[in-house]
């Protein structure tokens, strides 16, 4: 039942697809659940925290508890791949491999081998690193001339 | 039972802020504990009241520069760098919300006392009911945003600085400590690279945006050098290994910087560091201080009980 609550800010996503679900622990009428914010400051935190528990009670749980994980940290490639297809399926562009090791600093636009997700052109560009939520940064294709949103590698 | 429509749920941009009670809607989402189930205990060899004061101090650095940054919303020179500040800013906060609340598990008596029924939770009475002296932020992050220029060298200055300290404490003996900083590195990452971004395009932009980011580092240098002072708290901390002298990132910091000054085609400013010793960080702030408090501050301490 857990599985089925979706992310606020991008609905097309449940919380497994995000990788925001960690774990559900269930006893009889109670159940935990164990989620990790994406963000330090996501706002969309209470909202899924809420609906998780609206979801379990209806499904009959009398107690909910939601619990926060902070470590590890989130990261974008605990997106799963069924979670990638939904992005792509709604127009946003997913991230590709989160980056590892000692922490460059890249003064240069970024680069990221991505395609359009509407025209699958992969002539775009980089308009702003940060977006409408923190998780997104803005991209225009130059082929379809649209605008879309590609979710960050953290 | 009534069954709840997510989607209805949603209709109304208030009910994630109601919670419970909406009489009281003033403090918070109902996500009353930023570190529910979070495990708080102190470990082994750490000083509960050294820990708290040095949470409060990172903090007070993320949620002070954060309301700083904030100023810019609406305000900034296209929509993308307004809504890049913004979210910058949120981040920051997000941080100061777990390490405040981790301040006041650590040492509850930090926590200021306020009236009897009042929903406040701990980290809102740390931001919202503290007086100035109470805060440990350096005076760098309360100094008035200046132009476009100022804010982009103060920004390169503090996340580097930034990064370079909780890469370190990611590996806090204080677990809650490290998932915090191991989680603020990779959003700091991002703040970095817009600051240093920026800090070479108008470097390499027009006279005036060139003239403008000159001018905005050599106001911001002098500032920069509390960042590296050592207070006794944080001698403590870094002594019990949960935290970090900060004097120790200094090269690091130094490292990165020079790396953009010299992409950038800038030159090191030459100007004397200002004040000596701690100064924010033992209370002691400067003029813009009080200021940015009573904005920040004037709404919740009007109405200490959630509600009118």
């Amino acid at each position: 039942m857990a599985a089925t609550v979706t992310d606020p800010e991008m609905p097309m996503l449940t919380l497994v697809d995000l990788g925001v679900l960690r774990d559900v622990d269930e006893s009889g009428d109670r159940v935990t659940v164990t989620i990790t914010p994406t963000y330090s400051g996501c706002p969309a935190m209470a909202t899924m925290r809420d609906d998780l528990v609206h979801a379990l009670q209806d499904a009959g749980y009398d107690e909910v508890d939601v619990k926060v994980s902070l470590s590890p940290a989130w990261s974008s490639d605990w997106i799963t791949e069924h979670g990638r297809d939904r992005l792509r399926a709604h127009g946003l562009s997913a991230p590709g491999p989160a980056p590892t090791g000692p922490i460059p600093l890249t003064l240069a636009p970024v680069r990221r081998a991505i395609d359009c997700p509407r025209c699958g052109s992969a002539d775009v560009r980089l308009t702003s690193e940060f977006g409408p939520t923190a998780c997104k940064a803005m991209y225009q294709c130059s082929t379809c001339l649209e605008p879309f949103e590609h979710v960050k590698e953290i | 039972m009534d069954s709840h429509d997510l989607d209805l749920d949603h209709d109304s941009v208030y009910d994630g802020l109601l919670g419970g009670d909406a009489s009281q809607w003033a403090f918070g989402t109902d996500f009353e504990d930023p570190l529910a189930g979070v495990d708080t205990t102190i470990p082994a060899g750490v000083d509960g009241a050294v820990l708290a004061a040095y949470c409060l101090m990172l903090g007070d650095d993320a949620l002070v520069y954060a309301h700083r940054l904030s100023e810019w919303t609406s305000n900034a020179p296209d929509l993308e760098d307004d809504i890049a500040l913004a979210n910058i800013s949120l981040d920051l906060l997000g941080q100061a919300r777990l390490l405040l609340a981790r301040a006041a598990a650590a040492d509850p008596s930090v926590v200021p006392v306020l009236p009897d029924g009042s929903p406040v939770p701990p980290e809102d009475a740390l931001a919202f009911f503290r007086d100035e002296s109470a805060f440990r932020n350096v005076r760098y992050v309360e100094a008035p945003n200046g132009d476009f220029g100022v804010t982009i060298a103060r920004l390169l200055l503090f996340s580097t600085h930034r990064l370079a300290l909780l890469q370190r404490l990611a590996a806090s003996v204080d677990p809650v400590l490290a998932a915090i900083a191991a989680k603020g590195v990779k959003e700091v990452t991002y703040h970095r690279d817009y600051a240093g971004r920026w800090f070479v395009t108008l470097a390499r932009g027009t006279e005036e945006s060139r003239r403008r980011l000159v001018a905005g580092l050599a106001t911001v240098w002098p500032m920069y050098a509390e960042l590296t002072r050592c207070s006794d708290v944080e001698a403590r901390a870094a002594e019990q290994a949960f935290g970090v002298d900060p004097a120790t990132v200094g090269d690091e910091v130094d490292a990165v910087v020079e790396h953009v000054l010299a992409t950038a085609g800038i030159e090191r400013p030459d100007v004397p560091a200002s004040g000596t010793g701690p100064l924010g960080r033992t209370g002691r702030h400067s003029e813009a201080m009080g200021r940015l408090l009573a904005e920040m501050q004037v709404v919740a301490r009007a109405h200490p009980l959630g509600k009118w």
